[in-house]
């Protein structure tokens, strides 16, 4: 920026009767960010207010005040000297002997807050504070020798640097940053250890992943309420929750973009309670239905409790795997064998490999079958699109907004139903297992 | 009791472990050179290997996509309440409760679309940097510089003091800088600055699995959404975003492409993928599949760090919270800057996209939420 060919329009700037070199206005700062990065004035406007916040450029009149005007202000680069990323943290010396130059200098020009922290300093490292008033008249006297231009543009340098440095207490701290974050020895054995692993990888070519990116975002551009809006209207903007109640886990009658979601992925399908419920309908026309009883068990076994696994391990075991077992699943002998050696140990990932299989067997089979059968496509068909919302007539009125029920109240009311917990909007519910 | 002093076997045997890694180090120069060219040798492979499958940019498979139109979303809702730099946020599964966090250690849970205030804790400790919302809504996950992360069952009963039903569940040897629960409220997953993530039995309160792997602050983590549902991503102070599998606590990928620390990490929706946000100011999309970057976010006007990134519902958005207090939108495909969102008074924080996609919330140190629709 402060290159004299491509850089911000620099001249001498009057200020008050003294002209000071190399100063800028606030509106050629703007101008130029917005020529230079092909931004909007609010964007130069608010990079360039930032800029002036951390000290990179400051005010030459009003210098307490640090803004960026759009208009002829006079503003000056900071020195790197003065720059905050090479000065920080500042020194309490510095900071003493500054105020301490302000003190002698004018009486009376130090405000509150100055004065403050000029006693709290003054008692804090006064063994040093001869030293400290002695450098204070050294540099006061050096500067005379300046002429005024100079000695004006060395004055606000500083002063800007103090100003951010040790703010107005109440005002913005732009030096906050935050919990210190530190680092920790690294070790090139592991790293090594984990090269060699990461070379052993199978990776897939880009133009193939990248590729599944534009299918992705294509196939849910419709769905994206952000995108493509949302039907009736979007809750947020219009205060019109039935968006909301329409989509419900209960609701009687799913809309169409719902349904159509569960012909997206298995996953669509098994992640929407009413979806799930549906597929289980027809599994059971099917006399399949043990398999996604046995692969919510199995979600349960590994999502719950600790305490509980040995006794879900068992549940398990009895209801779908042990020969002659009600709902006995069809996985493969050697499966079956892992899966009942690991048995005798319990944890809780035990399952992983039966519910796996059982997972892409379903994938493969009873979904595409679901898709094309009657059940799917009388749901697709009686499914509901509902009304976009006419804007109101009066915008400026604004809905009542009504609050709804919390879920910890909704689940309390089942809890005390006697009903089994975790029966959430998409928790996996043992109570399904239980009733078929 | 048992467990109790489990945990304090444990956290020696890492500060232990951390030791014996130093010694590791201080070695015979020689031995010392000899890794480091080893190391150093097995990178530029890694680089190599990585380069030979990648026959297109993202940017160039998107030019046949329709570009986005104007884009105009604003503030709908603004959360006062409290009284300090807001840190972190998260959304309730009935997509319009949150629960927020901030610096003087309170946490409150809001109705964001009416803006009530329902419940109200305050933590023992300050920055409170990580909370998290359990998936059926009941209880609430927060923790800080106490080196935690507690419970809170949430209960309707007005006078019921919700600090007394705390249940501390996970301890780390530095500060929490993340937390979340998994598939249910069963099981928390968190991330601290002693640069470790760990997977918590929340009933017990017992360690189930930790992950050992970043050599700097764990920043961030975020769990996949895909079908066998094991694995998840964490980023840190050591510009390094790691892929974990829960069960074996493997680190299984690894990417270092970013010039300092990775504030935030986000799967993309389809669990393909995911996008970082960091202090070099820029937001990066990595591909699992094909292990590497595979998209860069940056502007020459965008100078500040990202703090937080999110995925529109599609995939197609990509909105990132930045510390020069604006809202960033990029266009994932092709790669440009869609828009930029002015409205916060400080650093944005935090921002998660609510449940159903219908928008996303901020928190910032300008001691507000926005919710943007």
């Amino acid at each position: 920026m402060q290159d004299p060919d491509m850089g911000v329009k620099m001249r001498n700037q009057r200020l008050l009767i003294t002209v000071i070199p190399h100063a800028m206005t606030g509106n050629d700062v703007i101008e130029w960010l917005i020529q230079k990065y092909n931004i909007t004035e609010e964007e130069a406007r608010h990079l360039g207010g930032l800029l002036v916040q951390y000290g990179y450029i400051y005010p030459l009149r009003d210098p307490r005040s640090l803004l960026l005007r759009s208009d002829d202000s006079p503003y000056r680069f900071q020195t790197p000297y003065f720059w905050t990323s090479s000065r920080w943290p500042a020194s309490e010396l510095d900071y003493a002997i500054y105020l301490a130059k302000k003190n002698i200098r004018k009486q009376g020009e130090l405000v509150d807050y100055e004065k403050e922290n000029y006693s709290i300093l003054h008692k804090r490292i006064n063994h040093t504070w001869d030293f400290v008033v002695m450098q204070a008249r050294e540099q006061l006297r050096a500067s005379k020798q300046r002429r005024k231009a100079d000695r004006i543009v060395l004055e606000c340098q500083e002063q800007a640097y103090w100003l951010i440095n040790k703010p107005c207490p109440g005002a913005f701290d732009v030096l906050d940053l935050g919990p210190e974050r530190c680092n920790v020895l690294s070790s090139r054995v592991a790293l090594i250890e984990h090269s060699r692993r990461a070379l052993g990888r199978n990776r897939v070519k880009s133009s193939i992943c990248l590729e599944s990116f534009m299918k992705y975002s294509e196939q849910y551009l419709h769905h994206d309420p952000i995108m493509s809006g949302c039907l009736p209207s979007n809750p947020w903007i219009s205060d019109d929750t039935s968006h909301w109640t329409i989509n419900t886990d209960m609701v009687g009658t799913p809309t169409r973009l719902r349904v159509e979601r569960w012909s997206f992925s298995f996953m669509e399908l098994l992640n929407d309670s009413m979806g799930r419920r549906e597929f289980m309908i027809y599994l059971e026309k099917e006399f399949s239905a043990e398999n996604l009883c046995f692969w919510v068990a199995c979600e349960d076994l590994r999502h719950g409790e600790s305490s509980k696994i040995i006794l879900k391990v068992e549940e398990v075991y009895k209801n779908f795997l042990a020969p002659g077992a009600a709902r006995w699943v069809n996985i493969d002998s050697k499966t079956m064998e892992r899966t009942l050696e690991g048995i005798k140990r319990p944890h809780r990932f035990i399952m992983d490999d039966a519910q796996m299989h059982i997972y892409f067997l379903m994938k493969k089979d009873s979904y595409p079958r679901y898709l094309k059968s009657e059940l799917y496509k009388n749901m697709l068909a009686k499914a509901i699109v509902p009304q976009e919302t006419k804007k109101s007539v009066f915008p400026f009125m604004r809905r009542q907004r009504h609050s709804s029920p919390s879920p910890a109240m909704v689940t309390q009311a089942t809890e005390d139903d006697g009903k089994a917990k975790g029966a959430g909007p998409t928790g996996t519910s043992s109570t399904t297992n239980s009733q078929i | 009791d048992f467990l109790h002093i489990c945990k304090q076997c444990f956290i020696l045997w890492l500060r232990e472990k951390q030791f014996s890694l130093f010694f590791c180090e201080v070695q015979p120069n020689e031995t010392l050179t000899n890794l480091k060219a080893e190391s150093d040798t097995l990178k530029t492979k890694l680089e190599d290997e990585r380069a030979k499958l990648h026959d297109v940019e993202l940017h160039q498979v998107a030019e046949k996509v329709d570009g986005l139109g104007q884009f105009i979303m604003k503030t709908r809702r603004t959360l006062k309440g409290h009284g300090n730099k807001v840190l972190c946020m998260d959304w309730c599964k009935d997509k319009r409760r949150i629960v927020s966090s901030s610096q003087d250690g309170k946490v409150i849970v809001w109705d964001a679309f009416t803006t009530n205030k329902e419940h109200a804790v305050t933590m023992p400790c300050t920055w409170v940097m990580a909370c998290a919302y359990a998936p059926s809504g009941c209880a609430v996950a927060c923790g800080g510089l106490d080196n935690k992360c507690s419970v809170y069952p949430l209960s309707l009963d007005k006078n019921e003091n919700l600090a007394a039903k705390k249940k501390s569940v996970a301890m780390h040897t530095n500060y929490l800088s993340a937390c979340s629960f998994t598939n249910s409220d069963m099981q928390i997953l968190t991330s601290s600055g002693d640069g470790t993530c760990a997977l918590w039995d929340v009933e017990s309160g017992q360690l189930l699995q930790s992950f050992h792997g970043h050599t700097a602050d764990v920043l961030c983590l975020d769990l996949a959404p895909s079908e066998t549902g094991n694995t998840f991503v964490s980023g840190g102070c050591d510009k390094k975003a790691n892929v974990w599998d829960m069960r074996s606590g493997q680190c299984i990928q690894s990417f270092e492409t970013h010039e300092s620390d990775i504030n935030s990490v986000r799967y993309y929706p389809s669990g393909d993928a995911f996008a970082s946000g960091s202090d070099d100011a820029t937001c990066r999309l990595y591909d699992l599949r094909a292990d590497r970057e595979v998209a860069i976010y940056s502007k020459e006007s965008i100078i500040f760090g990202a703090s937080s990134v999110d995925f529109s519902l599609s995939g197609r958005l990509l909105f990132g919270g930045y510390n020069d207090y604006t809202i960033n939108v990029w266009d994932v495909l092709k790669g440009t800057r869609v828009s930029i969102l002015f409205g916060h008074e400080n650093r944005v924080s935090t921002l998660r996209l609510s449940p159903d996609g219908t928008a996303f919330c901020t928190g910032s140190w300008d001691h507000t939420l926005r919710i943007w629709a």
